[in-house]
């Protein structure tokens, strides 16, 4: 029999410094930028550590989560600090389990506001350990089954954790996605955002849907109008529960292909108009998200709208580079709402700039941190590239690329125009050498394909490592 | 780059006649594991063939045709399934009439355990339609992970490969036997070996990833014996699965190399 010995907790300073030194050790062994290892030593030493350095940060913490966005919109709420002269501590590259957080607070000696963006399965915990000043909740979307279990089991459980959240904790929500509203919108202090341009239309749901459902009667939601995935103005007929007033509310949003987009907001400071120099409409959402949160901080709306105004995209976001000639695009695509978000930006743009021709470069992973199961590219609307008539050509790599293939033979593309070829370096060089003619290369990885992509261009001098990326 | 004519699914300008009537249950709601996949091999499989099929959407309050050939019925989260288990149970008539005539019907995880009797999950009871002769009660933690397994049909034996992801435990009575036997994964229940169901023509499993691409003999097996039923009984012409093989292996192999 197995007996779990209790190990006493290790003094607070003692654990700090094991855990520092562990950074400093990964760092000189090129394991990595130390951007989790620290935090993983600091949690087993003390368990109580990450509460503890919590509260030691004076204005407070910031959590950012949903399944898509994250990054981005922690990028833009951290600018907008940063201007407004706070000393920020955050979590960079995606460190965003509790270790993540934990080892972002080792070095927040000077900061006086913490940043962190969660991942959805660690928030409830996170949430509880850090007695959040804001919270925000972005979306929830169809996402790694294999890792998350259904989205109904994260919806129930986000919505047990914020009934227990302090009433001075400020929850900023989605309104436009009723789960997140289900979730939220009890809570005692709250600003809701949203988009209400109806040239945002989409149309109707389209094929991966979830939370489509009312929460309270399961009476399927009415919509007046859908924007991404199942988020929208929604309604529902029965228990006439619907979309709550937004408010912090984009009332146009222009899209620019992938040259950016102009935004315009109303929000309780009074109206906003911002060039943004992010793609689609997901980024008109962390946008929102971005200018909801600095609202609830009372941070100036001006400052925060220049701020918001100049930022690029994050690593892999629609990021641009050039190799030899090749406009080279990177837009990460790790579940079906965010590829499909991707494929309409890809759409725009090269209608707008490359006059009809669109060379893609898909990847696709089922590492850990990609989730195992690939099933999620059949939810994919791949078939709008293919009706389009514009896909020049199509490479495919990374261990799973067979399942790709196959997911466009049955989607009705003849086979000899897919190119497969599983190393990411050679498919990589495939996809340039195919998009030499015409000039402009899309590229769509998995999480753990972007970091392979991204190695590789950093070792071929084209950028620069991820955990440099600030 | 255009879709080719003979490949698309859509395409039915290229049919010689014979065909088959496929009913997919519930898309909107019994979806969760990319089932349209499954139903896009079948409808591409004949196509590129040169045979018709028509794929008929069933969801919830419309009454199930008896005249199909070939009943899918896919994934769904507990919510809806409990949702499809009350539309389901009241009308199922015409699918089990077709069933005992000898129509294919294929049950993909939540769709496997609707197939049998009953759902018993930690907060409700789901009925059944009772097709095949097996119970399903769910545990809290999950069977997840990669399969590898052995399928024989028509005397023939192959290895399917799959994806599993389950709350819930099958176990199979006397009127059914295990579609496959287990080389890798947890299958019906993580205890006795054994995947899946099968009785006659009426297959449970599950498997996903989808299931029918990257075991395309399973999916002809299916649309054979869904000819015979429509009294077109075609022999199926080879097809070109190059690709459909490669990532049958590339799934196989990691697997196992995973162990």
């Amino acid at each position: 029999m197995i007996t779990k010995i209790k190990l006493p907790a290790v003094p607070q300073g003692l654990a700090i410094g094991a855990a520092r030194s562990a950074n400093r050790l990964s760092q000189k062994l090129k394991r990595g930028g130390g951007t989790t290892i620290g935090g993983l030593v600091l949690n087993c030493l003390r368990p109580t550590a990450t509460s503890e350095m919590s509260k030691a940060i004076s204005d407070g913490i910031i959590l950012v989560s949903g399944t898509n966005g994250k990054t981005t919109t922690a990028r833009l709420i951290r600018a907008a600090l940063n201007a407004c002269d706070f000393r920020v501590v955050a979590n960079t590259a995606g460190s965003n389990l509790e270790r993540g957080v934990s080892n972002a607070l080792l070095d927040a000696d000077k900061a006086n506001i913490a940043l962190f963006e969660v991942d959805e399965a660690a928030l409830d915990g996170l949430m509880v350990k850090t007695k959040p000043r804001v919270v925000v909740l972005h979306n929830l979307f169809r996402d790694q089954l294999d890792r998350y279990g259904e989205l109904e089991l994260l919806v129930d459980r986000w919505h047990t954790a914020i009934a227990q959240l302090p009433t001075t904790t400020t929850v900023v929500y989605n309104a436009d996605d009723p789960g997140i509203t289900y979730i939220a919108s009890k809570h005692a202090q709250t600003l809701t955002y949203g988009v209400d341009d109806p040239r945002t239309d989409r149309g109707g749901l389209p094929h991966a849907s979830d939370s489509t459902h009312c929460r309270y009667c399961d009476t399927p939601l009415t919509y007046d109008m859908v924007t991404i995935a199942h988020l929208g103005r929604w309604s529902c007929n029965k228990c006439q529960r619907q979309r709550p007033k937004t408010d912090i509310t984009a009332t146009k949003v222009d899209l620019h292909g992938l040259a950016g987009q102009r935004l315009s907001a109303i929000t309780p400071q009074g109206p906003t108009e911002i060039s943004l120099r992010l793609p689609g409409l997901h980024n008109s959402y962390n946008a929102l998200a971005a200018i909801a949160c600095t609202s609830a901080l009372e941070l100036t709306l001006s400052d925060v709208s220049t701020t918001i105004a100049k930022r690029r995209a994050a690593f892999g976001r629609a990021e641009h580079i050039k190799v030899s000639n090749v406009r080279v695009t990177t837009l990460l695509a790790k579940n079906p709402a965010g590829a499909n978000e991707n494929i309409h930006t890809i759409l725009l743009d090269s209608n707008l700039d490359l006059k009809g021709h669109i060379h893609l470069l898909l990847l696709l992973n089922n590492r850990t941190a990609d989730g195992r199961d690939v099933s999620w590219i059949w939810d994919v609307d791949y078939e709008l590239l293919l009706n389009c008539n514009r896909l020049t050509s199509l490479t495919i790599g990374g261990d799973r690329a067979y399942d790709m293939a196959l997911r466009f033979r049955y989607a009705g593309l003849d086979t000899s125009r897919i190119k497969v070829l599983m190393p990411i370096p050679a498919a990589f060089d495939a996809a340039i050498n195919s998009a030499n003619t015409h000039g402009g290369l899309y590229v769509l990885p998995t999480y753990t394909a972007l970091l392979e992509l991204q190695e590789l261009l950093t070792k071929r001098g084209l950028t620069t490592a991820f955990w440099e990326d600030t | 780059m255009s879709p080719t004519a003979a490949g698309s699914p859509t395409c039915a300008d290229t049919t010689i006649g014979a065909g088959i009537k496929i009913c997919h249950l519930y898309p909107q709601l019994m979806n969760i594991y990319a089932d349209r996949g499954n139903i896009a091999v079948l409808r591409h499989r004949m196509a590129e063939r040169g045979l018709k099929s028509e794929v008929v959407e069933i969801g919830l309050t419309t009454p199930i045709p008896d005249d199909c050939n070939l009943y899918y019925l896919g994934g769904g989260q507990d919510r809806d399934q409990l949702a499809v288990s009350e539309d389901l149970t009241a009308k199922a008539e015409p699918l089990l009439k077709a069933a005992a005539n000898g129509a294919v019907v294929l049950g993909v995880c939540g769709g496997y355990q609707l197939l049998g009797h009953s759902y018993t999950s930690t907060k409700e009871f789901i009925a059944g339609i009772g097709l095949l002769d097996l119970e399903t009660t769910a545990d809290t933690n999950r069977l997840v992970g990669d399969v590898v397994a052995e399928v024989t049909l028509n005397g023939k034996t192959q290895i399917v490969v799959g994806y599993e992801n389950h709350a819930g435990r099958t176990h199979l009575g006397p009127g059914c036997t295990p579609l496959a036997l287990l080389q890798q994964g947890h299958g019906n229940n993580s205890n006795d070996g054994g995947e899946g169901a099968v009785s006659g023509k009426v297959l449970g499993t599950y498997l996903h990833g989808p299931l029918l691409p990257k075991n395309p003999w399973l999916a002809d097996t299916l649309l054979a014996w869904a000819l015979e039923h429509a009294r077109n009984p075609v022999k199926l012409t080879p097809l070109n699965d190059q690709l459909e093989n490669a990532a049958h292996e590339v799934a196989k192999t990691r697997t196992r190399r995973k162990k």
